[in-house]
């Protein structure tokens, strides 16, 4: 039973229901990537018609996860799904709102962005923030990737992934501090510039969240706060 | 009695062995405990091979499609299969470790500790309260006031006092389909059996009484330990502790009710549960 398999109900309304809700989370989960796509880009290249795209577009996001969550309710009273059924509608319930979560810490990046533009611009031109964005959207498209495949390997490496990105933002930090403590007019700049890099961070810990809902969706299993380790031990059982 | 005939012989190589959950559960204390246990309906095999054993005080669901053998199982444990004409059962089935086929085991005894209730409500043509002295009477009790005491429990019991404490002396087919069920039960539990084995004992009610059912049996397993047969799965969802899936005459998986509806570990369980094509 390692794969999910929304189909073969003896209700064939049940299949189109189910099917639907993992429609819609995927179409969620692509428009958040592209408003922290965006967001990073809007950043970089302080473009503010972007920058303000991005905020107006966040009302989507929080429209889709609305609209998901009454479908699950819906499902849940109507259908009383059990076993990987249950693990389906409980996952999306969960999985949407740290997708709401990621769509506000990218709008959050926007606004800042904004802010930023109308300073001047640093001569890397943000290019750690870039980097460091790059990276979250690489394992925000992975995510996706693993909950649209079921994919409990993929999931356990975007988990592994975000140690990574930790510590890539550990980096910014440090040196954000360097330049402050360097130059004390770069202050206001720089607390920007860490508050998003913490934005970017966040997302990766909503990424990683997912990515242990998709194993529970598979596996039955909660690897919530547990180490690495032990996900992967429960992987391999 | 009829021609059953009753082999004890513990039989080693018969069907396909299945594998199911965990045997016993190590929390519980063991009620009834079956071993190898093989039905013939003349030369038609009803069951496989089951091997499980029933916690005390706890409520244990079956649950299967129809014919898969659940109520030819619950029957076996109050040995109503010897009814049935060309029943032949091999293996064993232990009662707190009485083999219950053995030689000199008084049915009428059996059927006193293993009490059972029926999907269609079958009240005694007689008063309320006759209805629940039944089996004391039978059983040579005539202190009135002992009788009153029982009567008066067993009904309280079985959730229905307060519906009928003024009309005790009415006939008993005046009852409501639901009330009827519980009466049945109050007169199962006013001989004080061990176990109660239920054979969807609500999927004659309508959902409110369905529901008094159920939390009656919630109350129920303080005292006793209860097996209940049901079409309803989430019906045994809510009532049961333990959850066994029988299919095609094998138990399939018995686990507790928790694992069976949220992870299977069987994906014949998991088609069934889910309502998929097998």
């Amino acid at each position: 039973m390692d794969k999910i398999n929304t189909g073969q109900h003896i209700s064939h309304q049940f299949n189109i229901e189910l099917e639907e809700i993992r429609n819609r989370v995927l179409e969620m989960g692509g428009l958040v990537e592209q408003q922290i796509n965006n967001a990073i880009k809007s950043l970089v290249d302080g473009d503010t018609d972007l920058g303000q795209t991005v905020i107006q577009r966040d009302v989507k996001v929080n429209a889709a996860e609305v609209r998901l969550d009454e479908e699950c309710c819906q499902i849940l009273a109507r259908r009383q799904p059990t076993a990987s059924d249950l693990r389906l509608v409980v996952a999306v319930i969960k999985t949407i709102t740290d997708l709401e979560r990621i769509g506000d810490q990218a709008e959050r990046i926007a606004r800042m962005g904004l802010r930023l533009s109308e300073q001047e611009r640093p001569k890397n031109g943000y290019h750690e923030l870039q980097n460091l964005g790059e990276h979250v959207a690489r394992m925000m498209h992975d995510t996706l990737d693993a909950f649209a495949r079921t994919d409990t390997d993929s999931a356990l490496r975007v988990a592994k992934e975000d140690l990574a990105l930790d510590q890539e933002y550990d980096g910014v930090m440090r040196q954000s501090l360097t330049f402050m403590m360097e130059d004390p007019r770069m202050i206001t700049r720089m607390l920007d510039v860490m508050w998003i890099a913490r934005a970017i961070e966040r997302i990766g810990d909503h990424a990683k969240n997912i990515c242990e809902y998709i194993i529970y969706l598979v596996k039955g299993t909660n690897v919530r706060h547990t180490s690495l380790e032990d996900m992967e031990q429960e992987l391999q059982e | 009695m009829s021609n059953t005939t009753l082999t004890n012989s513990a039989i080693t190589d018969s069907a396909d062995t299945v594998a199911e959950g965990p045997d016993s559960f190590p929390n519980e204390k063991e009620c009834l405990k079956v071993d190898n246990l093989n039905l013939f309906y003349d030369q038609k095999q009803a069951l496989f091979d089951v091997n499980l054993s029933i916690p005390e005080k706890r409520v244990s669901a079956f649950i299967g499609p129809s014919g898969c053998g659940k109520s030819t199982l619950l029957r076996c444990f109050n040995r109503m299969n010897d009814l049935v004409d060309n029943c032949r059962i091999e293996g064993s089935i232990q009662l707190h470790n009485e083999d219950i086929f053995a030689k000199g085991v008084n049915v009428a005894d059996l059927r006193q500790k293993i009490g059972m209730v029926f999907q269609k409500p079958n009240p005694f043509p007689k008063s309320i309260y006759e209805n629940v002295a039944y089996g004391l009477r039978l059983k040579g009790e005539s202190n009135r006031r002992h009788i009153d005491e029982v009567v008066e429990r067993s009904l309280k019991g079985a959730a229905l006092w307060d519906e009928v404490k003024d009309r005790l002396h009415d006939s008993a087919l005046g009852l409501s389909g639901g009330q009827q069920q519980r009466l049945v039960i109050a007169r199962a539990i006013a001989i004080e059996p061990e176990v109660l084995l239920l054979d969807e004992p609500a999927s004659a009610l309508d959902p409110i009484s369905t529901l008094k059912i159920e939390e009656l049996i919630h109350e129920l397993k303080e005292n006793y330990t209860i097996v209940i047969v049901t079409h309803n799965m989430q019906q045994a969802a809510r009532v049961s502790d333990y959850t066994a899936f029988l299919y095609m005459g094998q138990l399939i998986e018995f686990d507790d009710t928790n694992n069976i509806f949220t992870n299977p570990s069987k994906k014949q369980t998991e088609d069934y549960i889910t309502g998929r094509y097998g």
